[in-house]
């Protein structure tokens, strides 16, 4: 592939909420800024650019990552998912979401996309995760409204409620 | 719980927020989300390196030729079109908000970049070129009154802006005959409750109108749009300030968005096109607002049996560079409640105000109350340690009795409701102290480190408008005329279909606002939640709003809640009299219970309450004689306690006090001095709960803040001002790991003063838990002197006695470094060359062999024989930065010794140093000894502080192995790493 | 809080990344996972003139084992390794280090030579290589060299690595039987930078200690056993020889301490594994 030169917008396809989605970017533009400001789906939130915060978490290729401390180019091939694809419909809510409603686990909900995408992969990796499991993940976002205790009443209540769903499925 | 409508019951209960399933599907409307016009700009900031230095040149051209920039605007651009912003003491000063001829904090803005995108004014930014010439700074308040000290605002001739002292009952005597003295000096940090959501500004010129139109995250109070329209010379009709419908997270922090507000309108004008600026972290820690750092002492006159009968407090407030709008409200905010819990009729107070080269302050959670509470809890603890009783016995034997209230205090407030004692005993009985006590001692049986704490807290809310007119003389105050108040707002409308809308000033950030008033209007109205819709944007050119409005000073519940329950009232009243008539029954007959207006004695007799509703639009004539229209109806309401500061300076500074008795045990590992909070419980009354789930919420929340500020976090910074903590990964917010769960209880005595008998809640654990923390840390440790924030390396170092030394001498001395926290680097080395001392001499002064050995050097300009211009570019690993930099020679005993003092400068930040070479002849040539002191500023050091004193220890060591090597030597100290780090730098000089 | 520009390349083997990198000089860097390298290009200290993609170059995405090594390709990312079936049993100490890396959300994308490469004083990734006696292997456009890990960190965030080279795998012992690894870490929260960690092997040949956050690279050094007489005194010299340095985060002093119980215990904990 030829060197891209720093001057000009490049080509960049990946799939997006599984879609296929081609857009042209600066080398430099970030992942969360292509997301947020080029494509428009602004629930993925940016709150440090420095990769602690977590905010701005998504998924690519399944896994939660940074979107801040991702540059768009090196998203190409891969499979991004956001916040806007958690739940099944618009007019409803995925367990998870719901969890969260439920048990109070967000006030200004700007960290919150960011958590909900960390959370998403660790239950459907692991539907028994734990208290401790949860912490872990946890842990990569700053949450300042809550203190963190109904996030975690909510991701156990949400695992419970995956637990049962996969029962009645299976 | 009881409810107030008949058909309701929805007051007090934890329905699901209305806000929620917008916010968890990525839909929420924050700042930075809206849309905005196609023509929109972005601004970016050139900010200040320095904490002290008068701006000599700024040299603009370079951006402003950058294709994608729009405007380019210093400091004397942005005065030509506004005025200096108040300030809230009568002192000769200005306060601009963006840097004139001076900068006086590391962040403070210098020039402002408008180009098509934020990448492309960053890119400008880097070649904006601003000449500096550094003053000294002063960052410790106390060091700031000195006489010798630098002054920050020359006008001013001293950096003491203000100073007032108040004598309440007769402190004097009380002291006189006092059995016990017992007094406590502590120095508040400052810290910051930063949401994860940065200030944003959207702003817009009509040059046809002369009128801004700005769109901020701003969290009022509104007060702050006067400052802004004056400052903008514009009538207060001409600033439109509007708030978008989702904000992330404030607690204070988005008051201190409104110079932004200035600056991003400014930049508009001239632009000539919108303008939009999302600060980022580094520029939201190092220079948006944070708590005041106060030194206070704190003196009781206490009786054998622990009572208190008068206090003495000295408050030393630091408000960084400027004096922002609304400060010193952070001193005063307390006013009131200064005696705590405490029935204390004799108080003396000495107010001081302090301007530092550190970045101004403004609103934070818990505004003035964690620095009192610090003071007087740890007082209370101190005197239970002297006079060997127990803590919770003085305490007690304080308290405000139960049957007083509402209560007077000494300095003026009036504590509406409360019953400290059974709250105290209540949490003592649930929270399991005995059961805390027992595992201290047997924690200490086993030479563990364990102790308790205690912490009893008067949690004001509603803030009278008024109190910071305290900081004024009583003359003064006449002058100015009264100021009082707190005028709350909340509209009800109901258009044609019947359907009920709220509007309110509240500008919510998390709160939900919006439930809860759909809760109290739906519940007075006999609607469901859903019928209610509820509007918390605020448009300051069509909504209803005043000088209080906004989210601040916990008054959501209390006031704003309550205005809409009145005007829901209201309404009630007007829609129960139409209905009336169309009943045939009389008003007070008239329910209002599911959707429908109904005779209460015959229930079958029902209107659905949309076409009551409605008649207003529809049939305005048939409405009965003298009842008005139900098309929209606004109340204010504003208590009549809050009354403007008396004659004596008594102040009731707030509407509502809350109280709070938290209990904590911690245990300190003995190894690595880490805090473990074991077990906490808080005690709340706020009143009347309307919303068990939001209020949970703001108590834990407000414990993580509050743990964060115990043990974490701090805006460091270095003696010359250098801003040490830019990033995440230095300002140390607990994560989940970090946090412990605390046991929450409540109880309940509403407020008389409210509407709804409800009070604040949201900001009564950041007043109480980090003194209640560090009364526990004191006991565990047995000492007196704590300091927050409570980190390991301090806590060891409290305990820690003499070290092992090495068991021989060490090859290398340790750097000897300052006190922890101190920017300085010191270091020394030697080296024997085979060049004679003459030789060695020469080399130091000529621009040849500096360029060869200075690190990274491209040329070496020659201004004077003792002065050089030099180009360099420094790095370590991934960093690098070109910098501009300045050697002097002074000092110079020719060929014995020298002094080269230098300076650097770049986008990257600053260093400084001097080094002191000798010259000593020996059998083989010369020896060179060097010692140095240097430091960095800049953005280097508060985003890579961890890092770059190693890295410039590195720099520096390179100049002087050069000089040797060049000189023909081997450095003693020279090694394959030394060269190897070398290398990349020879090959670019 | 964006990037400078920056031209970037995303080859399709490694010889277009090693001419690439040869060609671009000081001015071109690797990148790899990022987690290192995007936080400096944000803040504008890091403004390389070219960006070398090598996710894409697949010879570089294995773990491999070879006789009694492990080697790990540079484009593999940290969570790969961390989840590779047989961490447990051929690299224990790795598998204790890795929940102390970052957090999940960092080790999802960021790789374990990246954050060998980035020589950060403070990181699990670089001490565990140095303590365990590893290997890295660098190419260049014309030339290829294994350093020791001792040997390839010089100093804060400086490495061996020379203009237009790059590493292209590291290279872990294997564990032995009969030989104990642990590891400790003090920071001030969970997944922030050691304030002192340290990392130890107890073997047949003795007590090995790795120390990093306190001197400007990680550090590794051989003491008595335990219950030696000298082990005080050595532990403590080691504790002086670091360059301790104060900073607002932690003093001086506070570090060595440190060094000097966590040290003890790292090794205790070693040579309890091992019996």
């Amino acid at each position: 592939m030829p060197r891209m030169n720093a001057t000009r917008r490049h080509p960049v396809n990946f799939t997006l909420n599984g879609r296929a989605v081609s857009v042209e970017v600066e080398n430099r533009m970030l992942l969360s800024d292509l997301l947020r400001h080029e494509i428009g789906l602004t629930g993925t939130h940016v709150g440090c650019e420095h990769g602690v915060c977590g905010a701005c978490t998504v998924q690519i290729d399944g896994r939660p990552a940074r979107a801040c401390l991702t540059l768009a180019q090196q998203v190409r091939g891969s499979d991004v998912r956001t916040v806007e694809a958690l739940s099944p419909n618009p007019a409803e809510l995925s367990p998870l979401q719901a969890a969260f409603r439920r048990h109070h686990g967000l006030q200004c909900g700007f960290c919150t996309p960011g958590i909900l995408m960390s959370l998403d992969t660790l239950l459907r990796e692991t539907p028994d995760a734990d208290r401790d499991e949860i912490r872990e993940h946890l842990s990569g976002h700053l949450c300042r409204c809550t203190g963190y205790a109904s996030i975690i009443e909510a991701a156990l209540a949400a695992a419970d409620e995956l637990r049962k769903e996969e029962k009645t499925n299976a | 719980m009881k409810s107030l409508g008949a058909a309701g019951g929805l007051i007090g209960r934890p329905v699901e927020r209305i806000e929620d399933a917008g916010l968890l599907t990525g839909r929420g409307r924050y700042i930075d989300d809206l849309p905005v016009r196609r023509d929109t700009a972005h601004l970016a900031i050139l900010r200040s390196p320095h904490a002290h230095a008068e701006v000599r040149a700024i040299s603009t051209a370079a951006a402003l030729a950058l294709p994608g920039v729009f405007a380019v605007l210093t400091g004397e651009d942005v005065a030509r079109l506004t005025r200096s912003m108040t300030v809230g003491v009568k002192a000769n000063v200005e306060c601009w908000p963006i840097a004139r001829d001076r900068v006086r904090y590391v962040g403070e803005p210098v020039a402002l970049v408008v180009a098509e995108n934020r990448y492309v004014a960053e890119d400008a930014l880097d070649l904006i070129e601003v000449e500096y010439e550094t003053l000294t700074a002063v960052v410790d308040p106390e060091k700031a009154l000195a006489a010798d000290a630098p002054v920050l605002h020359p006008s001013l001739g001293t950096n003491l802006i203000n100073e007032r002292s108040f004598g309440y009952g007769d402190p004097e005597a009380a002291f006189a005959t006092a059995a016990h003295r017992i007094s406590i000096r502590i120095a508040y940090p400052r810290n910051s409750c930063t949401p994860i959501e940065t200030y944003g500004v959207i702003a817009e010129y009509d040059p046809a109108e002369d009128a801004y139109d700005v769109t901020a995250n701003f969290q009022g109070p509104f007060s702050i749009h006067a400052v802004i329209a004056r400052a903008l010379n514009v009538p207060g009709n001409r600033m439109r300030l509007r708030t978008p419908p989702d904000s992330g997270g404030s607690f204070g922090i988005k008051q201190g968005v409104f110079p932004y507000v200035i600056l991003a309108a400014v930049a508009a004008r001239v632009a000539g096109r919108p303008v939009k600026w999302i600060e980022d972290r580094l520029e939201h820690l190092t220079a948006s607002v944070s708590a005041t750092n106060r030194v206070t002492t704190l003196e009781a006159a206490v009786t054998p049996e622990g009572q208190i009968t008068a206090l003495n407090w000295d408050q030393l407030e630091d408000c960084g560079a400027h004096l922002r709008a609304p400060e010193p409200a952070t001193l005063y905010r307390m006013h009131g409640n200064m005696t705590g819990a405490y029935a204390i009729r004799n108080v003396a107070i000495r107010n001081r105000v302090v301007l530092t080269n550190k970045t101004p302050t403004g609103l934070n959670r818990g505004f003035g109350g964690p620095q009192i509470y610090f003071a007087l809890e740890r007082l209370v603890h101190k005197i239970a340690d002297e006079l060997r009783l127990d803590p919770l016995d003085v305490i007690r034997r304080n308290l405000v009795p139960g049957d007083a209230f509402p209560y007077r205090t000494a300095t003026g407030g009036l504590l509406d409701s409360g019953d400290y004692q059974t709250a105290i005993d209540r949490a003592c009985a649930e929270g399991g102290l005995e059961t805390l006590r027992q595992r201290r001692a047997i924690a200490r049986a086993e030479g563990r480190l364990y102790g308790i704490g205690f912490a009893a807290v008067v949690e004001p809310s509603v803030s009278n408008m008024g109190y910071i007119t305290t900081v004024l003389s009583p003359d003064e105050r006449k002058k100015a005329g009264p100021k009082n108040g707190a005028q709350s707002v909340a509209t009800i409308a109901i258009d044609p279909l019947g359907s009920v809308t709220v509007k309110v000033a509240s500008v919510p950030q998390g709160q939900g606002h919006r439930t809860v008033l759909a809760q109290v209007v739906a519940e007075r109205l006999g609607l469901s939640m859903e019928a209610v819709r509820v509007n918390t944007e605020l448009d300051t050119s069509r909504d209803a709003w005043s000088i209080a409005s906004g989210n601040y000073a916990s008054r959501f519940a209390a006031a704003v809640a309550g205005a809409a329950s009145l005007a829901a009232g209201r309404i009630r009243e007007r829609l129960a009299a139409i209905a009336a008539t169309q009943l045939n029954i009389t008003s007070e007959n008239v329910d209002f219970r599911d959707g429908k207006v109904l005779d209460r004695n015959n229930p079958d007799n029902a209107l659905s309450f949309a076409r009551v509703a409605a008649s207003s639009h529809w049939a305005p004539g048939t409405l009965p004689d003298g009842t008005d229209q139900t098309i929209h109806e606004t109340v204010f309401w504003t208590p009549e306690q809050l009354e403007a500061p008396t004659a004596t300076d008594g102040i009731n500074s707030s509407l509502c006090h809350g109280f709070i008795f938290d209990i904590c045990g911690v245990e300190i590992d003995r190894t690595t001095g880490q805090v473990r909070i074991d077990h906490y419980v808080t005690m709340h009354d706020c009143g009347r709960i309307l919303h068990p789930g939001m209020v949970e919420g703001q108590v834990r929340g407000g414990f993580a803040q509050a743990v964060g500020a115990a043990l974490y976090e701090e805006y460091a910074y270095g003696g010359d001002g250098s801003f040490l903590t830019g990033t995440l990964a230095d300002y140390l917010i607990p994560t989940v790991m970090e946090t412990p769960e605390p046991l929450v209880l409540h109880h309940e005595t509403p407020s008389p003063f409210t509407p709804l008998g409800a009070k604040g809640v949201g900001e009564g654990n950041c007043m109480s838990t980090p003194v209640c923390i560090a009364n526990a840390v004191a006991d565990a440790l047995g000492i007196e002197d704590v300091q927050l924030p409570l980190s390991p390396s301090r806590i060891t170092g409290w305990r820690h006695g003499e070290e092992r030394p090495p068991s021989k001498p060490l090859d290398a001395k340790p750097a000897a470094t300052g006190a922890s926290g101190e920017r300085m680097l010191t270091g020394s080395g030697s080296a024997e060359v085979s060049a004679t001392r003459e030789a060695v001499w020469a080399m130091l002064l000529d621009p040849n062999t500096l360029k060869a050995i200075i690190p990274g050097a491209h040329e070496v300009r020659k201004v004077s024989d003792t002065h050089f211009r030099a180009e360099v570019t420094l790095g370590i690993g991934p960093v690098k930065g070109r910098y501009r930099a300045d050697i002097r020679l002074s000092d110079m005993v020719e060929p014995e010794a020298v002094t080269l003092a230098g300076g650097t400068e770049g986008a990257l930040g600053s260093g400084r140093g001097t080094g002191r070479v000798t010259l000593t002849e020996t059998t083989n040539g010369t020896r060179i000894d060097y010692r140095y002191e240097a430091a960095i500023g800049g953005k280097v050091a508060s985003v890579g502080g961890r890092l770059l004193d190693g890295a410039a220890r590195v720099v520096i060591g390179q100049f002087f192995q050069a000089l040797a090597r060049h000189a023909g030597g081997a450095p003693s100290l020279a090694n394959g790493l030394i060269q190897r780090l070398m290398a990349p730098f020879r090959r670019r000089g | 809080m964006k990037p400078a520009s920056f031209d970037f390349l995303c080859p399709d083997t490694l010889e277009e990344a090693l001419a690439a990198l040869s060609q671009g000089g000081p001015e071109a860097r690797v990148i790899a996972g990022g987690q290192s390298l995007v936080p400096m290009l944000n803040m504008r200290l890091a403004r390389p003139a070219l960006l070398v993609d090598i996710m894409r170059l697949e010879a570089l995405r294995r773990i491999e084992t070879s006789g009694d090594e492990i080697s790990v390709g540079a484009g593999v990312r940290q969570a790969e390794l961390e989840t590779w079936t047989s961490l447990g049993r051929d690299l224990p100490l790795l598998a204790a280090v890795f929940p102390w890396i970052g957090h999940v959300q960092t080790r999802s994308r960021g790789t374990v030579c990246g954050s060998i490469a980035h020589a950060d004083p403070s990181a699990e990734l670089p001490l565990s290589l140095v303590t365990l006696g590893g290997w890295v292997s660098l190419r260049g456009h014309k030339q290829k060299r294994r350093v020791k890990a001792d040997d390839f960190f010089i100093g804060m965030m400086a490495t061996d690595l020379a203009e237009g080279e790059m590493i292209e795998a590291v290279h872990f012992p294997r564990a032995r039987p009969g030989s104990g690894y642990a590891f400790r870490e003090v920071g001030r929260r969970h997944g922030d930078f050691a304030i002192v960690a340290c990392a130890a092997v107890a073997d047949e040949r003795g007590l090995r200690l790795g120390i990093a956050g306190v001197d400007d690279r990680p550090r590794v050094f051989s003491l008595p056993p335990l219950d030696d007489s000298q082990f005080d005194d050595a532990i403590n010299d080691i504790a002086w020889s670091l360059n301790a340095r104060d900073d607002f985060h932690a003093s001086a002093r506070y570090r060595r301490d440190l060094v000097r119980s966590l040290g003890r215990e790292t090794l205790k904990e070693a040579s309890r594994c091992r019996a």
